[in-house]
Formats: C-alpha cells, sequence, structure tokens
C-alpha cells in the first residue's frame, strides 16, 4: 500500500518501518478510553501539517542546498574574473590556505585556542548567570536590589570592557575568558530571572497547595517550568561567547581565529580572512547546533 | 468508570474531618483603600459531609476555600479543622481548581503522584496511584502528557490528584465549571462514587445551582446583606433526599427556584401547592408527564 507519510485521513501516522509515530496519534490514543468529547485542546500538535518535512534527509539536503549555490556562485565570479583576486580570493584560494595552514599545524592550533576560549567563558558565564537568574527570578528583595544594577551593567557595550580587562588583568587568557563570560552571563541571566518571574502563578499555587516550599517547590515545579527558557538563553549566549571572542581576539592576542583576521587584513591575505570567516561559521553553527540538539531532547520530554 | 472494590488505602488511616469556620473575615487592600471580600463567616461542616458553596459571581466563595485550605490566611476569626488551626498550608486538605492546573511537563500518573503526602513510601505510592487512577477511569491513559488528553479527562486526573492527599477535608473551587454541560453530569456522579468509596468531608464552590442541589447535603448561599457590604453566609439550605437524587426531582425545583431567587435572578417558576399535577398553562414537566404512563398501565 503506499501511504504518503504524516497525511491526514489514512489512518494512524506511521514511520517508514510501519510502526505508529505516537506522537502523531495522540488523538487515537485517547480516543479508546475517553467516554467524553476529546477536549478542544487535545491533539494540537498539528497532525497532517508535518509529514515529508520532518524527514531527516529533507532536512539535511535542503538546508545545504543555499551554501552550494552560494559557493558555487563564489566560484564562478571569482574564476570569470568578474571580481578581481585582490578583493575576493576564490573557493580553490580558500582551500589551499586551508591546507597550507594545516600542514604547517598552525589551522588547529588557531581552531583549538579559540574554542578554548569560548567554551571557558560560556562555561563561566552561563554558570553565573543562571545562578543570578534564578536568585533575583524567584526572590522579590534580590530583584529590588540587583536588577537595576544588572541592567545597568548589560547596557555597557561590549567592546568598552576591553582596556579595562587589560589594564587589570594583561593581555592573556584571562582578560579574553572575562570578556567572553562577560557576554555570555546576560542572555542567560536576563532569560532566566525574567522566565522565573513568569512561571505560571496557577501552577506554583498547586505546589504549595500540595506541600511544596522552598527548594522543593523550586525543583518540582518552577525550574521544569522554565527549562526550556534556560536552553533557549544558552543558546543566546552561545552565539554571544563567539562574538565576544572575536572581539577580544581582534584587538589583542597572537593567537585564535581573530587573530588570524587581524593578521592577514595587515599580511593582505584575502583567502585566509575568508577562511577565518568560514570557520567561524561552521564551528558556531556546530555549537549552536549541540545545544539545539539538548533542547530538541528536553522538549519532547518536557511539553 | 466503575468502583473497583477498594482496599484500605495504602497510604496510612483516613478519616473525614469536621471544620469548624468561626467570625472568619478577610480584608484586601487595594489602591482605592481597604476591600473587605468576607465577614463574620461562620459554619460548620460534620465529617463526611458535602457542603455546596453558592453566591453571585465575586462574593469570595473562592476566597473562602482558600482561607480554609490556608493558601491565604484570615485577617479575623478561627478555622480549625478537626478542633485545631493550621499553622501553615493544611496538609489535611485537599484542593482542586477550577482549572486542572496540570503540571505540562508531567504524565498523568505523575501529575496524581504529585498530590501523595510528604514521605509516601515509593511502593505504597505507586499502588495509590494506580487505585486512584483506576478509581477516576484513566488506568488506560496514566502515560499521557495533559495536552494530550481532554478536558474532562484532565479534571478527573486533578480530582485523583487531590485524593491522593488523603485529605479529611476535600475543597473543590468550581471543579466542573469550565467543561461542558454533558461531562459535566458525568464528573458530578462521578464525584457521588468517590465520595462513596472514600468518604471525606467536601467543601465545593459552584456558580451551579443544579450542580449544588444534586450533589450536597446543605447548601451555604454567601452574599452582602446589601449592596456593596461584606460578604457573610446568608442561608444555609439542608436539601432533602438522599442521593443518588433525580434529577427532575420536583421537590428540588421548587428549591432551585427558590436558590435562584435569593441569587438575584428571576426564575418565572410559578409555585404550585402540589408539583405532581401541575396543570398551569398545560406546563406539565415531561418527567411528571411520562413516568405515570409507563409505570402503572391502568
Amino acid at each position: 500500500m503506499e501511504t504518503i507519510l504524516g497525511s491526514t485521513g489514512t489512518g494512524p501516522v506511521v514511520d517508514r518501518d510501519g510502526q505508529p509515530l505516537r506522537a502523531l496519534n495522540q488523538l487515537d490514543a485517547g480516543a479508546p478510553h475517553g467516554d467524553e468529547p476529546a477536549g478542544a485542546d487535545a491533539g494540537t500538535g498539528g497532525a497532517g501539517r508535518t509529514g515529508w518535512a520532518d524527514r531527516r534527509a529533507v532536512r539535511v539536503l535542503g538546508g545545504a542546498l543555499l551554501p552550494v549555490v552560494l559557493v558555487a556562485a563564489w566560484h564562478w565570479v571569482t574564476a570569470t574574473g568578474i571580481v578581481p583576486p585582490f578583493r575576493l580570493a576564490g573557493p580553490t584560494a580558500v582551500l589551499a590556505a586551508a591546507v597550507d595552514m594545516a600542514e604547517r599545524g598552525e589551522l588547529y592550533q588557531h581552531v583549538a585556542i579559540s574554542v578554548q576560549r569560548v567554551l571557558a567563558g560560556f562555561a563561566v558565564g552561563a554558570l553565573l548567570g543562571l545562578v543570578t537568574g534564578a536568585v533575583v527570578g524567584l526572590s522579590r528583595v534580590a530583584d529590588i536590589l540587583f536588577a537595576p544594577t544588572l541592567g545597568a551593567i548589560r547596557a555597557v557595550p561590549s567592546l568598552a570592557w576591553v582596556p579595562l580587562l587589560i589594564l587589570w588583568m594583561q593581555i592573556g587568557e584571562d582578560s579574553k575568558v572575562t570578556l567572553i563570560a562577560i557576554g555570555s552571563f546576560f542572555p542567560v541571566y536576563t532569560t532566566v530571572a525574567g522566565a522565573l518571574r513568569h512561571v505560571d502563578h496557577n501552577l506554583v499555587e498547586v505546589g504549595r497547595a500540595y506541600g511544596l516550599r522552598g527548594p522543593s517547590l523550586f525543583t518540582t515545579v518552577q525550574l521544569p517550568a522554565v527549562l526550556p527558557t534556560v536552553v533557549s538563553g544558552l543558546r543566546l549566549a552561545m552565539a554571544q561567547a563567539w562574538l565576544f571572542l572575536v572581539a577580544a581576539e581582534l584587538i589583542a592576542s597572537s593567537m585564535g581565529l581573530g587573530f588570524v583576521l587581524t593578521d592577514s587584513q595587515n599580511n593582505g591575505r584575502i583567502d585566509r580572512m575568508l577562511l577565518a570567516i568560514v570557520l567561524l561559521a561552521v564551528i558556531g553553527k556546530v555549537t549552536d547546533s549541540l545545544i539545539g540538539l539538548g533542547e530538541k531532547r528536553l522538549l519532547t520530554r518536557w511539553a | 468508570m466503575s468502583i473497583t472494590s477498594l482496599s484500605q488505602p495504602a497510604t496510612g488511616p483516613r478519616s473525614a474531618l469536621p471544620v469548624s469556620l468561626q467570625g472568619v473575615g478577610r480584608t484586601f487592600a487595594t489602591p482605592t483603600g481597604p476591600r473587605t471580600v468576607l465577614a463574620d463567616v461562620d459554619l460548620d461542616l460534620r465529617a463526611g459531609e458535602i457542603v455546596a458553596l453558592i453566591g453571585p459571581s465575586g462574593c469570595g466563595k473562592s476566597t473562602l476555600l482558600r482561607q480554609v485550605s490556608r493558601l491565604d490566611t484570615p485577617d479575623r476569626g478561627a478555622i480549625l479543622v478537626d478542633g485545631t488551626a493550621a499553622g501553615g498550608v493544611d496538609h489535611r486538605c485537599a484542593v482542586a481548581f477550577q482549572e486542572p492546573r496540570l503540571l505540562p511537563w508531567r504524565t498523568l500518573r505523575q501529575n496524581v503522584a504529585l498530590g501523595l503526602p510528604h514521605g509516601t513510601p515509593r511502593a505504597a505510592g505507586a499502588a495509590r496511584v494506580d487505585e486512584l487512577l483506576d478509581l477516576v477511569g484513566l488506568e488506560q491513559s496514566a502515560g499521557l502528557r495533559p495536552r494530550q488528553v481532554s478536558g474532562g479527562m484532565a479534571q478527573r486526573t486533578s480530582l485523583a490528584r487531590a485524593l491522593a492527599r488523603n485529605p479529611g477535608v476535600l475543597l473543590l473551587d468550581e471543579p466542573f465549571g469550565a467543561l461542558d454541560a454533558l461531562t459535566r453530569l458525568k464528573m458530578q456522579d462521578l464525584l457521588l462514587e468517590v465520595h462513596a468509596a472514600e468518604p471525606t468531608t467536601v467543601l465545593l464552590v459552584t456558580h451551579d445551582v443544579e450542580e449544588a442541589l444534586y450533589l450536597a447535603d446543605r447548601v451555604v448561599l454567601l452574599g452582602a446583606p446589601q449592596h456593596g457590604a461584606a460578604r457573610s453566609v446568608r442561608r444555609v439550605v439542608t436539601v432533602p433526599g438522599a442521593r443518588p437524587r433525580d434529577r427532575a426531582s420536583a421537590a428540588l425545583a421548587e428549591l432551585r427556584a427558590d436558590l435562584l431567587e435569593g441569587l438575584g435572578v428571576h426564575t418565572h417558576h410559578i409555585p404550585s401547592p402540589s408539583a405532581d399535577d401541575r396543570t398551569v398553562d398545560g406546563a406539565v414537566p415531561l418527567a411528571t408527564r411520562s413516568i405515570p404512563d409507563s409505570e402503572n398501565p391502568s
């Protein structure tokens, strides 16, 4: 039998192996024992609109389509000489630069130090953001005392910290990791504090009515309620971490992808500049996808 | 949704508890000055009794319920459950709200388990949750999440969660108000089945006079003596007849009209000395007209 995956009106929605897809058959699961009409809120998962667009192969191929077109266009404008090589190096030249740097052992070094800075700064900033956000979001007193000050510090543009951090910590790893930590702190702090402030009051009251208080109320009701928001805060923080990394490395560094950018600017190595940008895009997207993967697993468990 | 043989609760003894409200008052601070919602509420609930609290919208029914559960604290007066007042949220009471208020990230089974008293052993708790899911007819749906089930099923879960507390007093805040009419009738019968299987004192807030008369031993009418004054108990009506009651009973219809008038609703009801042979304008209720014909073929 040929059945279009996920089409409506063809019985239970099945995957390619013929197993019913649980998420798409919620209405069926509830029906046999529902002695009242299934409520309007049952099965609002949008069954019927999913299907071919959810298949992994389609998503991967579809997502790769635009990059392939862009690289092809890039190659075409450089190979035909429409854009002169000193303005834009072709993809093959960038690839050659990557191979060249990899053979000297430089490429790995630059990537590794940048990733290390981002992860260290992100870890410190996100953790502090979680704790501070939880305190400010849960306590009225902490909200009154700290929220305005933190809001003012958040308003300081990232680059404004650089001279001060260099003065205090000199040019080294500490000042860069601190700057990245500042960058990742605020998205996490803001989302966590905001989400905790707006946890459904009715659910908190249910927790209280069933004898939950303090830490047990937090772990049973408030934390699960904000967890999806926390993960999106982490995603924002990761993007900020990369932003602040490049800011730190552009200004004062002897290694890292930001250094590759400034160094190549001085040497006129446009192929290496493009290489650094492509690498930032790829690695940034990978770290974001890793958090996204965790988010997806969390949301299927959570809601 | 039948009552299976219920074993003795796995989590300790439970018995219905009496509740005594003595001169209870509650005033809220508002931008326009203090607003007294409740004043001098005196009410005694016998152990195992079902009492319905009715009154016009915004008359403080839910506020009174929140005082009994100690989710809110009265400014004046005392609330004694089984002769003693609770310091914080009263663990002898369990509340079910108008909305099911289920935790969306938990399955129905895990939501019911939230109601278990603190420190319940894991195995005993699981057995009790299974028993309650069976009681409210949700044993097949225990693994589903709240958004996957209908409003009626969510409300039954909420009821099971409240029962998991083994409450001496069950406080229901318009529990069926958001359900469709048919589901509401079924839930009322379910509540009576549950009450028969697990007797507890029930204080039920409702805006539905018929529901109050169908379920309750006594109906308490809450309201203000005059416009703008603080609300207190205006009438207490003992409902005649043993449960389950005939929904079409003529005696209840009289009482219903009476209570509705008390709520300020004009019922256009024409009282008659004998409800059995009502002939005013030929407006004979369908139930009283058809039953004699079918049961006594003369």
